[in-house]
Parts: structure tokens; sequence; C-alpha cells
């Protein structure tokens, strides 16, 4: 019924679409202007140039005000700030261009528009000119590349030998998180060892430091504190996204990649700064993965050095979590294991 | 040279002679199958390319928005579109994610390559390349066909893969591995990826053969004056992308090669230590970096390929119309040449966060700022161009400064982009989207309709309408921007692209409105493609007979018949004495001077250098 509706509806508009076009061109064969160079609609189209500028730019800055409250909040990482800094002089610097080149394109066609009397202005070159919107813009990116470049360098130089290091890992379709434990060493992994219980594949068979790791259901970090995300995919390409932290870095099969960075802001801190009790950092995937790539969130929470240090040590290792695996691989390190249980 | 030349000429002329005398008395000897077929003649070649990008783009625009539906109306019943879409819709009512997902693939698969290379390309450089060099037709009017027909089976391919149960390709436009490679990732990786491939391996294969014939018609079989200097700048582009085609083009093929091996061979050079499905795979020591640099190494050329044919049609249009000379010729060239040679060493900014050395973005961010400068000299000799003309608001002189305008708007936020620091927030956000649909797919996309507007008189011998140029134009423009600008403000708040919903994150659960408002203008502005497809539908048969220069063009496409045949010309190929854009020339009669007319004929408005050209020319002629 509604697709019978949509098909009388649509030819209706055809038709009378169809009828009040065969009435204009009549109407235009019988006003005979045809000889004409131009007709009056030149002047309309420059006119309307004029008025597309003005509600166009009109719209910008009266939404771009009112927009601004549903961006991202001030960066929550170090440097976050300057990257956003960089943006927004990246944004300003542009939209004068933008603007100027608009002024001329869009106010001017009224003024050059087509009229018997006048004739265009011979002006084939000018290479004063042509040299300086060269160089110029030339030199605003050079300064733009060098402050972007300093900013790259620093940020993906190679993290603090203090930072905290914490293993990200993305499936189909979720995050899976390690810490290093007690030794803060994060285990070896292989991804023939990955099975449904040992989903990351963590090797105790070759690498002790796995037995101390636990694998928390959010991510905890600490404030101020350097952070080390050491990041891998197990099926296909994901990508740790951060929002709040400025971080992005894909996750790739076969090959671990990384990214450091310190967060500034606790989650309280946070939810006072935005008046939201409900607050969250999250963890999105922002490379195509398949189905459920819309879904895999995680949260993330920042709190004070302190308090993250006793979370840290309350976290029952995985290892312990899961004894009968353990147990099922039958290692010679079984006991070692044993005797770490009884430390605790 | 020069002999092989002349006698090429003069062999196409007899054979030009020929046909014309057989037309006159029987009309049968032309088949239907060989004249609209398998023609080998470039100006029916060029319809063709043209009529099966339309197809395709009116493919393409519906599919997005099928999906901006789903992003604007989160809440709505699609039951309605279950006719049209059967399982795909699902039991709630709502569009299955695996096909939204597909749905986003075959749109940039179909408007980058389908609708922007092939129905832009393959139609303009078919069309314009021999009428404005002065050729009979292309150098190998056989490639040419086999060219478009390769194409053909490309797009039948890839229309096949859109049916089939498991759906088309879905891995997004970039087909990246692993997830294109593995059919258990996904259902779209199955056939649908199998057919994509293979489609893709062909649409390759027709590049490359009309490409080579491009190039090799530019350099061979332009009539005699017709220096490189004077060629008109379409032609200079549409050259410049052939050779950007040619270049990229066989590295797309290695890489869609080599993912073909993975797929069905059981090679690794894409994949390394993947567990999926419950079971490791055998795979080591691949990398899907390595995919992602063949891919970018057409893919960023390919951004000029599309680009570039827009900014030639749009320089000729911008002068014709504002009835002055180019501003800044030589510049415009050197910009071309420019942006062609950086096109192939900044493919990696698309990868900053791909997890490839840091010190590549380094370089690649350098490289990458430096090609803003060629573009940034273009604009401005657009505006100069613009600046104290006689402007003619033509459809196409709309669409062209639309272009620019788009170009612009597009163009300043790749700046942003291009930084490796900035980018690290803005990759794969909607900003991104924002920024290339502005620059590369609505601004060649206003390039094709400048084009089609500008040369349909010589395509069909008829007149388009105006005032429905008009309004198309006015609400195209506004939609486009109601459509791409605010998705800057959905990606400074970091909305990821490919999203089938943003609602599971706080962050994101914003901006509902804006993303309605998105779908909405999406939906005016295709439905006002209707208006175009009628005026061009109806003209090409209706339309009021268009006179021989109807835009008092400077090139010599407009001194050929207004119905010419295959050869182009009836008599001799004309002799080429100036540029093309000699318009409002001081002292002149006309405000313009075609490219035929001998400065012998016109010393009222020569240039001290010019006049020293008669001489020439009277040597020339003997």
């Amino acid at each position: 019924m509604t697709s019978l509706f949509l098909l009388t509806g649509s030819i209706l508009v055809i038709a009378v679409f169809a009828l009040v076009y065969r009435i204009l061109s009549l109407v235009n064969i019988a006003k005979k202007n045809q000889g004409k160079r131009v007709g009056a609609s030149n002047t309309v189209n420059s006119l309307l140039f004029i008025l597309f500028f003005f509600v166009g730019f009109g719209l910008i800055f009266w939404y771009s005000g009112k927009a601004s409250e549903n961006f991202l909040p001030e960066a929550a990482s170090e440097h976050g700030k300057l990257t956003d800094r960089l943006f927004w002089t990246t944004t300003a610097i542009t939209f004068v261009v933008f603007f100027l080149t608009h002024v001329v394109l869009f106010l001017s066609p009224y003024f050059f528009r087509y009229r018997e009397t006048r004739s265009a202005y011979w002006w084939p070159d000018n290479t004063k000119l042509e040299v300086a919107w060269t160089v110029v813009p030339a030199i605003v990116l050079t300064v733009l590349v060098f402050t972007g470049w300093w900013a790259w360098r620093d940020i993906t130089a190679p993290a603090p030998d203090d930072s905290l290091q914490v293993e990200i890992v993305g499936k189909q379709f979720n995050w899976m998180v390690r810490y290093g434990g007690k030794d803060g060493k994060i285990g070896k992994h292989d991804y023939r060892k990955i099975d449904a219980t040992n989903q990351l594949g963590m090797d105790f068979a070759s690498d002790k430091s796995n037995f101390d790791d636990f694998t928390p259901r959010e991510i905890h970090l600490p404030k101020g504190k350097n952070v080390l995300l050491k990041i891998r995919a197990r099926d296909v390409l994901h990508s740790v996204f951060m929002p709040h932290f400025r971080v992005k870095m894909d996750a790739v099969p076969g090959m671990p990649t990384s990214f450091w960075f310190t967060p500034t802001k606790t989650t309280e801190e946070m939810r006072k700064e935005l008046n939201d009790p409900n607050f969250n950092y999250e963890l999105a995937c922002t490379e195509i993965c398949g189905q459920g790539h819309f879904a895999m969130r995680m949260v993330i929470v920042v709190s004070e050095p302190e308090e993250f240090e006793k979370w840290y040590a309350s976290q029952e290792p995985w290892a312990k979590q899961n004894a009968d695996y353990i147990a099922s691989l039958n290692l010679e390190s079984n006991k070692e294991l044993a005797g770490l249980f009884n430390q605790k | 040279m020069a002999t092989v030349d002349i006698n090429l000429h003069k062999s196409v002329d007899e054979h030009a002679h020929h046909n014309d005398h057989h037309e006159e008395h029987h009309h049968h000897e032309e088949s239907f199958i060989t004249k609209y077929i398998f023609t080998e003649d470039h100006k029916m070649i060029a319809k063709q390319f043209l009529i099966t990008g339309i197809f395709w783009a009116i493919i393409g625009g519906a599919l997005s928005v099928i999906f901006r539906l789903q992003l604007g109306f989160p809440d709505a019943n699609l039951e309605f579109l279950r006719p049209l879409l059967g399982d795909w819709i699902t039991t709630q009512g709502k569009l299955d994610q695996n096909f939204y997902l597909a749905l986003v693939t075959m749109h940039g698969t179909i408007m980058v390559f389908f609708v922007l290379t092939a129905g832009l390309s393959g139609t303009f450089s078919n069309f314009l390349i021999p009428l404005q060099i002065g050729a009979r037709d292309m150098a190998s009017g056989f490639m040419n066909m086999l060219s478009y027909w390769f194409f053909f089976l490309s797009s039948v391919i890839m229309f096949i893969s859109l049916f089939i149960e498991t759906g088309p390709a879905s891995g997004g436009w970039v087909v990246y591995p692993p997830l294109s490679a593995l059919p258990q990732a996904m259902p779209g990786s199955g056939l649908g990826m199998t057919l994509w491939l293979v489609s893709m391996s062909l649409f390759i294969v027709s590049s490359l053969l009309g490409g080579i014939n491009y190039i090799a018609t530019v350099i061979n079989l332009r009539t005699d004056g017709m220096s490189f200097s004077k060629l008109p700048l379409t032609v200079w582009a549409f050259f410049l992308t052939a050779v950007l085609g040619l270049l990229s083009f066989p590295v797309l093929f290695a890489a869609a090669l080599l993912l073909i091996f993975d797929r069905s061979f059981g090679t690794s050079f894409y994949l390394s230590e993947i567990y999926i499905n419950g079971e490791p795979l055998h795979n080591m020591g691949g990398s899907p970096v390595l995919y992602q640099h063949l891919f970018w190494f057409l893919g960023h050329p390919e951004v000029y390929i599309v680009m570039l044919p827009g900014l030639g049609i749009t320089s000729e249009i911008i002068a014709t119309n504002a009835r002055k000379p180019i501003f800044g010729y030589r510049a415009m060239i050197g910009s071309i040449l420019a942006i062609a040679f950086l096109a192939f060493i900044v493919w990696a900014h698309h990868m900053f966060v791909s997890g490839m050395n840091p010190f590549l973005g380094t370089i690649f961010m350098f490289l990458t700022l430096i090609i803003a400068v060629p573009s940034a000299v273009k604009v401005f000799n657009y505006l100069a161009t613009l600046w104290r003309g006689n402007i003619v608001f033509t459809p196409a002189m709309l669409f062209s400064i639309g272009l620019v305008s788009l170009f612009i708007s597009g163009g300043v936020t790749g700046i942003a982009l291009g930084n490796s620091a900035i980018d690290i927030q803005l990759h794969d956000t909607y900003y991104v989207v924002a920024h290339f649909h502005l620059v590369m797919g609505s601004a060649s996309f206003f390039g094709m309709l400048a084009g089609i507007y500008h040369w349909f008189p010589k395509m069909f011998g008829r007149m388009m309408d105006e005032k429905l140029g008009y309004v198309h134009f006015w609400i195209t423009f506004v939609g486009v921007y109601m459509v791409f600008f605010p998705m800057h403000y959905l990606g400074i708040a970091g909305f990821p692209r490919r999203y089938y919903s943003w609602t599971n994150f706080n962050a994101f659960d914003s901006f509902s409105d804006l993303n309605a408002f998105i779908s909405t203008a999406a939906i005016i502005t295709l439905s006002a493609q209707l208006i175009f497809l009628f005026n061009f539908f109806y003209s090409m048969y209706r339309g009021r007979l268009a006179p021989e220069n109807p835009w008092r063009s400077n090139t010599l496409e407009w001194t050929t018949p207004r119905f010419p045949g295959h050869g182009n010309w009836p008599g001799k190929i004309p002799t080429v004495y100036r540029w093309p854009y000699d318009y409002s020339k001081p002292g002149a009669k006309e405000d313009f001077i075609p490219q035929t007319v001998p400065f012998s004929a016109t010393p009222e408005s020569n240039l001290p250098h010019e006049t020293e050209m008669i001489e020439l020319e009277k040597e020339f002629a003997k």
C-alpha cells in the first residue's frame, strides 16, 4: 500500500513538473528572448552568490558557537593539549583563507557580471602576483609543518622507561586489556596458544612473567604518570581510539604497535568539570573491523596515583583465576606458580 | 614523426571522406551495432562512458541515502525498504549491520572508480582530447573500444555483486586485509569480495587501455600548430591524469593480485598470526601495512586522477565565461605538473597512525603540505581570472564557480589533516569524511556536471535548458554544503567513520539532530539530481538545436559541424595559430578569437611579438 502511494505520488510530482516545464519553455518561445546574449537570470545568479555568502557564513558563525558544547572537552592528556592548540591554530589560519577567498569568489561576480557595454580586462598573467601567492602559502605552511613536526617528534619518541605498561588487544568485537602484575612485565604471547579460555594467548610455557598478569574488564590509569599502550590485534585490523586523550593507533595482527601518553585529569575531575556524574572515559575502535565495529567500547578509569596503586595491588592474576587451565598445561613451572600464589 | 603524422591524417582523411560519401547515399552503411555498441568513434565511446557513469552515480547516490537514513533516523522503521533490500532489513525493521558496511563500501567504490574515474575521465578525455587537439580520433580506436568494454564488463560484475546472498564487498572501499582477506571475518569478504577483486582488475585493464591511448593521442596527433604551449588546460589536465593512472593503477593491480593469492592460494603477503573463528591460521610473516602502502600508492594519485580533469574543465569554462584569458596559463600548467609529481610521494599521509615508523610520518607530512602550494596557486589563478571579467553565468559556469568554492573549503581542512600530530585525533573521524567529500567528491562531481552542461551541445547537437540548470545548480550547491559542512562538527567531536550507530558511546551521544539534518539534506540533494536527469535526456531529443559555437569559445571542438561524423571535421583538420585564451583582447572586434584565426587576420589586436609571428605564418603556409 505504502509503495503504491509512493509510486502514485512520484508519478504525480513528475507530471506536474513536466507540465510546468512545458509551460515555461512555451512562454520562453513566445517572449522570443533567446536572441539576447544574457537574460535577467545573469544578474539573479550573481546576486544569489552574494546571498549564499551571507547566509552561509552566518550559519557557520551561528552554529559553530552552538555546536562547541558538543565538541570533545579540553584534552585530558599532555600531548593532547598541544595537538589541540595546533589544530585550532591551523583552523584559524585556514578559516581566514577560506573566508577571504570566498569574499572574492562570491561577492565580486556581481560587479563583474556580463554587460554588453563593458569588456573584460585583458590580464593574462602577472609574475609578481604568481610569485607572491606561491611564496606566502609556502612560508605559512612551513611554519605549520615545523610546529607539527616538533609535536609529532615528541609524541612518537620512545616511551620513558618508567612508563606503566598496558596491553590492549582488539578482536571481533571487543577489547581486552592486560597489566603486567607484580613484576610490571607483560608476559609473552603466542597466537597459537589462544583458545576459549586463554583469550590473549599468554604463553605460560616460555615466559613466567605471564603468571602474575591480570586482565581487568576496564582500563585503569593513574593520573600524571606515563602510560605505554602496547597494542595488538587478534584477527583483523582495529584501531585504539581514546578521544579524550587524543590517542589513536591501529592494532595490527602480527605487528605490535604502541602509543604512550600522560593522562592529566581523573575521571572524577572530568565529571565535576562537565557537571555530568555519569561521565566515563572511553575506548573506541576506528578501523573498520566488521559487523560490531561500532560497538567496541571499553571504559577507561583514571584515578589519583595512590588510588590506582591500591586498585592495581588488589587485582587477582589471571593464572590464579584459571588454575584449572594452568594445571592442564602440565608445566614444570606449576610448582613455582603454587609458590607465587602462596606469597599473597 | 612528422611524416607518420601526415600519413596518418591522410588515411583517416580519406576514410572520413569515404564515410561522408556513403552516409549521404546509403544510411544503412553504419549498422546500429558499429555505430552505437562496438563503436570506435571517440565521441560515441565518450557518451557510452557518460551514460554508464550516470547509471553508476544514481546507484552510488541511492546507496548513500539508504545508509544516511540509518545514521540520521536510527529509530525509524525501514520496513518500506524490504521490497528493495529483502532480508537486509532485519525483522525489527532495521538495516542489517553487515549490509550497512556493504553500503558504505560500495558507495565509495562506485563513486571513486566508476563515476569519478571512468565517468569523468572516460567521458571527457575521450570526447575532448581529439576534438581539442585537432585529431580525427584516438591513436587507437580499437583499444579505445576495448577500454569501454572492459569497463562495461567490470561494471556488470560489480553490479551482480550487489545482489548475491552474502552481499557485496563490505570492508570499506580501501578493502584492507585481513578483514577483506578472510571470508570468516564478515559475510561480504566471501564471494562479494572475490567479485570486487575481479571487477577491479578488469577496471584497471580498462583504465590502462584508455590512459595509454590518451597519452599517445596527445603526444602524436596534435594538428599543425598545436604545440604543447597552445594546448587548452583541459587537455593538459587529461594528459597528466592519464600519466598518473598509467603509473599508479598497476600498483593497485599488484596489491589486488597479492590479495587474491592470500585469499585463494594460502599465501601470507598480508596475513600474520591470526586467530579467528576459534582457530589459529597458518599464515606467518605477512604485513597488512604492506597492503596499505600498495593501496595508497594508487589511492592517493587516484584522488588527483579524480580531481585534475575537473580542474581542467573548470579552467576552460571559467576563462570562456568570464570572457577573459585564464590567469597565469603557464603557472596553471606548472601547478598541474607539480601536483601530478607530488601526488606520487604523499601516499603515506593516509597511514600516520597505521603503525608505520613515525619517522616516515614526518617525511610524508612535509611532502603533503608542499602539495598544498600548487593547489593554492590554482585557486588564486581562478580568482584572478574571474576578477574584472565579464561573467556570463551559464549553468556550466555556475558549477565551475561551485567547484572552486568546494575545492577551497575541502582543501583547507587538508592542511589540518596532513599535519601528522593533528591527524592523530582526526584520523578516521567525520572530519576526514567532510574533507574528502568536499575536495574530491563534490568538487569533481561539480567538474563533471560543469563539463556536461558545457559540452552537451557538442555531444548531442542540442542545448540543455538553462533555467533547469540554474535550479539544479542552486539546490545541489546548497545541498552539498548542507550535507558535508556539518560533518566537520561531528569530526571535531570525534565521531568515527563507518559507524552503524554512535549511541553506544557517551562521547558520541550528541548531534543526533545534526545527523538528521545531514540525512534530510542528502535526500533533497539527491532528488534534485532528477531535475538534471530530466534535463539531460529530454534535451537530448527535444532540446533547442545548438548553434555551432554556443559559448563563443576559442577551442577547436567548436569548429566542427553541429553533428560531427566519425573523423570530426568534414574537410581538412584546421590549423592552429594561437593559444586558446584570446578572450576580450584589446582592439579585437569580438570578445573572442578562435585558435584557428591566424595573426595575419587580426592586425588590430596583435601584441608586438605576435606581429612577428605573421612572417612565420606566411612561411608556414608555403
